[in-house]
């Protein structure tokens, strides 16, 4: 018999009678190449089919698996069971989103506010079709990649004490996302964009508090977007005062 | 209006002392509260400036209050919290501001040490002002 470590899983089932939060433990093999999403699907497979949790590429990539692992919002096939050995290990759905169902969050609100800062290529003129693709060098890529990098894990939102505090706080992601459109030479929507990032719930509610640029799997710093995105507003205001023909 | 599937969903709510669970925000709400003592200081100089205006006589008084050494100790406290404030603010610089030169990227470290170079030209400049 291999050693064991104890996973101490969060359980929500809202179809029950009385609903419950309550910590349910479990003793998974603890295996050398096994990360916490792992020690879920034996779980799920040899102990209690009916935990529900959400995953799917197992490498980092589709965001899906993010969870609090002992009270830290982290990808659980990206944190390993060895790391946090001899445990016990507390693994709770993802801070600040309302829980579905044991391990799911609701991510609903974060979709509504992704669609609001308009994060796709916005034109002055749409070129035709004809003229071919709208061509950018490696440099002017280079401005905004660090920032395109987001895969939606929501890591930064559960790290984040103002959107937990004050839930019309757009949010790390989304700002992170409109930032790198802003970024992309291809594009002429920021003037639109740092309007609605001015809004009240946009950057300035941001107190740089950083937790999300160290939550990020991906290094993508939405703290530092954040901050450059406040920058890029306070000069499109200014701009839009004294130069009003330059503002689109 | 909220569905029947949400009205059962797990809604959880941050703890009052939710900074006190984490280093990092522990800290950050320690760099919060230093706006605090900077508002001191400024008070503190606005004071002074009254003093000044009001004569010699007031401006001893001023001076008296401030030897005072309860008064010493809050400004001890005070500058701390407000070096605290000045190393965060400084430090955060280069990830707020993207420097470009001729179409090139500054790096950060070089936007940090002219941050820090140019504090120090400013303290120079006090304090020749104040000692000169």
């Amino acid at each position: 018999m291999s050693e064991l470590i104890t996973l101490r899983v969060a359980r929500y089932r809202p179809d029950e009678q009385d609903p419950e939060y309550a910590l349910a433990d479990y003793d998974v093999p603890l295996r050398k190449d096994w990360a916490v999403l792992d020690g879920l699907n034996y779980i799920k497979d040899e102990l209690d089919g009916t935990l529900s949790y959400r995953w799917s590429c197992r490498m980092g990539i589709c965001g899906s698996c993010g969870m609090m692992i002992n009270g830290e919002p982290k990808l659980t096939c990206a944190t390993f069971l060895t790391d946090l050995a001899p445990g016990p290990v507390r693994i709770e759905p993802l801070a600040n989103f309302p829980v579905i169902r044991d391990l799911i969050v609701d991510l609903t609100d974060f979709m509504h506010k992704l669609g609001r800062v308009k994060p796709w290529l916005i034109r002055d003129e749409e070129q035709p079709v004809d003229d071919g693709e709208y061509l950018q060098t490696p440099a002017q890529l280079g401005d905004f990649k660090q920032f395109s990098m987001c895969i939606n894990c929501m890591l930064c939102y559960a790290a984040c004490p103002v959107y937990g505090l004050d839930g019309s706080f757009v949010g790390p992601a989304a700002i992170a996302l409109a930032h790198r459109y802003n970024l992309d030479s291809r594009d002429e929507g920021d003037h639109e964009r740092l309007t609605i990032l001015a809004q009240p719930g946009g950057v300035w509610d941001c107190t740089f508090v950083g937790e999300c640029s160290a939550a990020c799997p991906k290094g993508v710093d939405p703290a530092g977007a954040i901050q450059q995105a406040k920058l890029a507003a306070a000069q499109d205001v200014v701009t839009s005062l004294l130069l009003p023909w330059r503002s689109r | 209006m909220i569905s029947p599937l949400e009205a059962r969903y797990y809604r959880r709510r941050m703890p009052l002392l939710w900074w006190t669970r984490r280093r990092s925000y522990a800290t950050f709400m320690l760099r919060e509260l230093s706006s605090a003592f900077v508002a001191l200081f400024v008070v503190e100089m606005l004071l002074l400036v009254r003093a000044v205006a009001d004569g010699p006589a007031a401006y001893e008084g001023f001076l008296d209050a401030m030897a005072n050494p309860a008064v010493i100790v809050v400004n001890v406290v005070a500058l701390a919290f407000v070096l605290l404030h000045a190393v965060t603010f400084a430090n955060l610089t280069p990830r707020a501001m993207v420097v470009r030169i001729r179409g090139r990227r500054v790096p950060p470290r070089a936007i940090l040490a002219g941050v820090y170079l140019g504090w120090l030209v400013v303290t120079a400049f006090l304090a020749w002002l104040v000692v000169g």
